[in-house]
This record gives structure tokens, sequence and C-alpha cells, in this order.
């Protein structure tokens, strides 16, 4: 028989189950092409990353921290990459030999290196910020587990001159200290992005979405002159080994702009080479120490006093003994005088004398005075950590203690604020804020504190005590007038004033139309010498000779040489 | 009508081979233009190290060495000094 012939084939199937089985197949497809839609079209982030993962790629674009150059575009500090070597540790498993050349090219120790590789966590540091073709070397030998990353590195080309102004860079390139601390908004870039699809080869062949670009720091012109940097540095450092001192510090202002041309300190740092800093040698002495400016102080109290009218240049006060007792306390001076004019308290540097000229002044008036030239209150640079120095308000000041401000004890300051408040004199009476970027123009006017006319008697009182009879005639110069004060003060510890001084040196140049402030502060100075006019003087002459040749200021005196009374240090004047 | 048709695929077929040799010529364009953007970034590099290296040898301690030792230099001396009038 036939299978056509087949009698069950002319059996006839009930529809519904065509019909179902039509239902099951089509509901199947119904489901398929729900997924896929869902899969592609409603839910399609997951499948899109990870296709995009197999070709696509970010890369981190790094940004430079800006540069730090001085007022003439010579840099001081720059950023440069460098690679450091990081390792996985259960990866790196380095036979000994591989563990020796590895060590060897980074100068490490091989136990340390081992000891390192042999930490519980996932990722350490070998070595951090290595010259790039000491890490070519490290990539070439193509150790398991040791990988490279980029970073950057902080290099200062002047060394210990710049330190304490420039600050440093922790090991991240972000500002730890000093200017990189204070402008670190603006030094620092923004490292950017980009998604990219690379080919085969690991080109990269096409950006995918937006590229975020890098934004590299913005570079930084200091009011920095880097020659007078150099020259108050070297002779700052010179009087403070000579003189055998604990420490030292010195400020250099431009009179017309208020911009400070160089601020060094001592002991000071090698950027460049962190290990084995103490705080002493970080410390910024010039902005954020205070101290008791002494007898730096005495020209204000003879200016407030011609500015009231109450003494005139040459009024003549009475100082003999030489001793003058206001209270319980006397006070004293180190020769009696007799009657000398106002001119001559200043240019002798006449505690009595002053105290007198003191006693015809309200606390108020002092205390205003002083609060104006800026004392008392940070200046407010920027500087991280910078001190306000010590002003009491004047309804607690006593008689001795009215009098003992008057030069200069009882009231603390640091260098820069002192070296600011002599701008009133070296000015026409008015001071302007300091800046330590350079600036395009010169502030117009300052605060006014002083007439004209009273800021000229007082550099001519200035100018006096830098003569012959003067308290420092080793300040003078050739070629230049000069005016100055000098300051040495007991130092003040724990309530009691001990004999360990501060020699201070506070004084402009040329004196008929100032230029340049230079304010010399010696701490502790220990080889016999303590007088400011023996310590700071020679420093703030040497200092201002060369900073005022370098800026080629004219001179306003014969060019004579100086005729100096001291026996002439051997010390070499610098170029 | 099989004429037309020919001469559309014949277009189809040109314009899509034009597709890929541009999307080529674009990535190798484009690979160029990264080689010298990489390239302009290394160089930015080695300005700042140039800087560095310009800085390091113009220290002014290694002038004023130079300058005292090997050529013998010195500050002149008060009385050598002539001031000279700028012009008006």
């Amino acid at each position: 028989m036939k299978f056509g012939n087949n009698p069950l084939l002319s059996q006839r199937l009930p529809a519904w189950r065509a019909r179902f089985v039509a239902t099951l197949i089509l509901s199947a497809f119904c489901l398929l092409a729900a997924r896929s839609l869902w899969l592609q079209v409603v839910n399609n982030d997951f499948l899109q990353q990870k296709g995009e993962s197999r070709y696509s790629r970010v890369i981190e674009l790094s940004a430079t921290r800006g540069r730090i150059a001085d007022r003439s575009g010579d840099m001081l500090a720059v950023s440069t990459p460098v690679k450091s070597i990081w390792a996985i540790p259960e990866d790196a498993r380095l036979s000994p030999a591989q563990a020796r050349a590895l060590a060897a090219l980074l100068q490490m120790d091989v136990r340390e290196l081992n000891r390192r590789l042999a930490s519980e966590k996932d990722f350490v540091f070998v070595k951090r910020q290595i010259p790039p073709d000491v890490a070519e070397k490290v990539a070439a030998l193509e150790l398991p587990g040791i990988h490279q990353q980029r970073e950057f590195r902080r290099y200062y080309p002047s060394g210990e001159v710049t330190a304490h102004v420039l600050g440093f860079t922790g090991v991240d390139d972000a500002g730890q200290e000093g200017i990189e601390l204070a402008f670190e908004a603006a030094l620092a870039g923004r490292a950017g992005s980009r998604r990219v699809i690379k080919d085969r080869l690991g080109r990269i062949v096409e950006d995918v979405d937006s590229v975020r670009p890098p934004q590299d720091g913005r570079d930084i012109t200091l009011a920095l002159d880097a020659k007078v940097q150099y020259l108050a540095y070297t002779h700052l450092k010179q009087a403070v080994a000579e003189h055998k001192a604990k420490a030292g510090g010195i400020v250099v202002l431009d009179v017309r702009s208020g911009e400070v041309l160089a601020l060094a300190n001592l002991p000071a740092f090698n950027p460049n080479n962190r290990v084995r800093l103490n705080g002493a040698q970080l410390r910024n002495r010039a902005l954020i120490d205070v101290f008791e400016p002494g007898s730096t102080l005495k020209p204000f109290t003879a200016a407030l006093a011609l500015e009231k009218g109450r003494f005139r240049f040459d009024t003549p006060i009475q100082t003999a003994p030489g001793r003058l007792t206001i209270g319980s306390a006397t006070i004293h001076d180190t020769h009696a005088y007799g009657t000398l004019t106002l001119a001559q308290v200043i240019q002798k540097s006449s505690n009595v004398g002053v105290a007198k000229v003191a006693a015809t002044l309200a606390p108020e008036e002092m205390w205003r005075m002083y609060d104006e030239l800026g004392f008392g209150q940070p200046l407010g640079l920027g500087f991280p950590g910078e001190a306000a120095g010590r002003l009491r308000p004047f309804k607690t000041w006593r008689p001795i203690e009215q009098a003992t401000m008057a030069y200069g004890h009882g009231i603390s300051v640091t260098l820069m604020q002192l070296a600011r408040a002599y701008l009133a004199f070296a000015r026409d009476g008015d001071v302007i804020p300091l800046s330590l970027t350079r600036l395009e123009s010169p502030p117009v006017a300052g605060k006014s504190i002083f007439s004209a006319q009273t800021a000229r008697e007082v550099r001519a009182m200035l100018e006096m005590a830098v003569q012959p009879g003067g308290t420092a005639p080793q300040a003078r110069i050739a070629g230049y007038r000069v005016a100055g004060k000098t300051g040495t003060a007991r130092k003040l510890e724990a309530g009691q004033y001990t004999d360990r001084y501060v020699a201070a040196f506070v004084g402009f140049a040329p004196a008929s139309d100032p230029r340049l402030i230079v304010a010399v502060m010696i701490d502790e100075p220990a080889a016999g010498k303590y007088y400011g006019g023996e310590v700071a003087a020679p420093v703030f002459a040497r200092v201002m000779a060369g900073s005022l040749r370098t800026l080629g200021v004219a001179p306003d005196a014969p060019l004579a040489p100086v005729q100096v009374a001291h026996d002439a240090a051997a010390v070499p004047d610098s170029l | 009508m099989l004429r037309l048709n020919l001469l559309l695929l014949a277009i189809v077929l040109a314009s899509a081979l034009g597709g890929v040799a541009a999307q080529h010529k674009a990535r190798k364009l484009f690979t160029e233009l990264e080689r010298e953007q990489e390239r302009m970034r290394s160089l930015e590099v080695e300005w700042g190290q140039l800087q560095l290296e310009q800085s390091t040898w113009a220290t002014h301690a290694r002038i004023e060495q130079i300058a005292r030792e090997r050529l013998r230099m010195r500050p002149p001396a008060a009385g050598q000094l002539l001031a000279v009038e700028a012009a008006r």
C-alpha cells in the first residue's frame, strides 16, 4: 500500500490544533522581538558600554603647573615630567637577579626594594620621581607587576637663594609653603580627559564625544628681582656667619611701587632636596616672626612730634644725666649726651630724649600712628602664616610703657611691616600696599600718615644718623646719600629681657629721591659685636650699593671714596 | 529598466567605496594630527627643561664665581666710577 493511500491521511484534524501551534510560534516571535527591543532601544546602556570598552579608551590629559618667574622673566620654579615606578606586589615576583638589576637602576638598596614588594597592599610605590631616561631603562627590563606613572616634579634653579619666598610643592605637585601655597589656585593646572577609539595597533583614530581640555596652571611673575635677591641673600649669609648669629632676615622694597624686590632669611634650605629639614630652616622670618624693633621706631615718635607741632627739627631736649626715671623704672642711654636737638636725639639714638618727646604725646595719638602704619595687623600679602605683630590698645598703656614703646620696646612687628612703615619717610608721608607680584602700574596714592614736610625733616635726621657722629656710619655708600636708623633690642624671653640681642637696620637711598628700602635683621649675633650699626648696617650698605648699581639708579653724591672710620672688614663687595 | 537599475547599482557601489576611502583617509590624517600633537607636547616639555637648564647655568652664584675666578673681574672702586648725565 502506498503512503498516499493511507487512510489516516484522509482523517481531518480539528482546526484548533493548527491555530494553537501558529499562536505559539507567533507569541515566541513576539517575545524575541520585545526582548531585542528592550536590549537595543530601551535599556541599551550596558551593552553599549561593553561594546565600547572593546575599542574606546579614556585618556587622562595631564596639565602642567604654572611656572614662577622673577620680574625680568628668569625662571625660578619650573615643573617637568618625571616617572614614578609602582608595583602590584602580588604580580611582582622577581628573581633575585631581576631585583638586583631594578635596585641598581633605581639606586636603591635591594633589601629595601624587597621589603616594599613583600607588602600586603595591592599598590606600592617603588620609587617616586625618577628621571625619564632611567624610567625607560626600567621599562626595558620588562619586569612583571612593575608599572610606571607620569608625574611632575618641581625644580628651583636658584635653590636656597629664593627658598623662603617660593616655598615648595609636595610630591603630588601641590603647593605647601610660600608663593607655591599662596598662589596655589592660579598655579595649579586642571587635568583634562578625552575618550577615543583606538585601532588594533593602539593608534588613536577618532575622538568620541566631548573632549575636556586640560587647563595648564597660570605662570606667575613675581616682583622679585633675581639679582637683588642674590645680593641680599649672599650678604646676609656672610653677615650671619661672620657674627655667628642664630638667624637673620632681609627685605628690599621698591619705594615707588611697593613691590618686594628681595626677601631672604637664614637659616635657609635647598628646595630641590628636602631631606632632613627642620622647622628653623623653613621659617620665613621676615613675614612670620615678630621681634621688638627697638630704636628703629624712634623716627616715628619724632615724626609724630613734628607733625603735631610739639617739636621742631632743632628743638633742644635735655638728655643729661643719661637716665630718666618714670614710675619705678629707669631708662638709660649708652652715653650721657647733655642737651641735644630733636634731630640729634635721632642721630645719637637717645632713649631718654625720645622718652621725653613721647611724654608730650597722648597715648591715643601714638597708637593711631602705629595702627595706621600697619603694626598689629597682618600685611595681607596672602602669604601663609603671616604674623600680625603686637600692638596693645592704648587704654592699657602705663606711662613707662608709652615711653618704651616710643623707642620700640613693648611692641612687636615683623621685618616686612617695619620696612613698609619706612615707606612713610621714603615717600612723602604716605604708605602704599606691598606686592609680591610684579605690578604693571604703581598704586596711585597711598594712605597719608605724615605731611611731606615732616617726611622731609625725618629724612634729614635719618641722613644724619649715618654720618660720622651718628649710630651707623658703616651704612654709607660711595656715590649715594643714604638715610637710615639702627636698632639694637634685647630679646624678650618668658617676660624677661635676656642679654641676647636683635640687631637691625632699616634705611633707604638715594636720600634725595628714595628708590629702595632695605631692612636687615640679625638675630642673636654671638661673635662679640651686637649693635645694629656694627652688625646690620654693613649688610645694608653692601646690599643697597649693589642693588642701586644693578637697577641703574643715578648717584646723588660725589663718587669719592667714603671715609669709613672702622677697620674695613675684609669682605669683598659683590658684583 | 534593467539598464537604469544597473546604473543606480554602480552609483551606489561607487559611493559606498568612496565612503570607505574617505573614512580611511580621515583616520590616517587623524593619526597624523595626533602624532604632531604628541610632538608638540614633548617639545613643550623639552622647552621647560631647557628653560630650567638655562636658569641653572645662569645662576648668579655661578656667574659671580666665573667673573671673579676665571675672568678675574672685580667691582670698580669708588674712585674709578664716572657718572654720565643722560642727555635731555
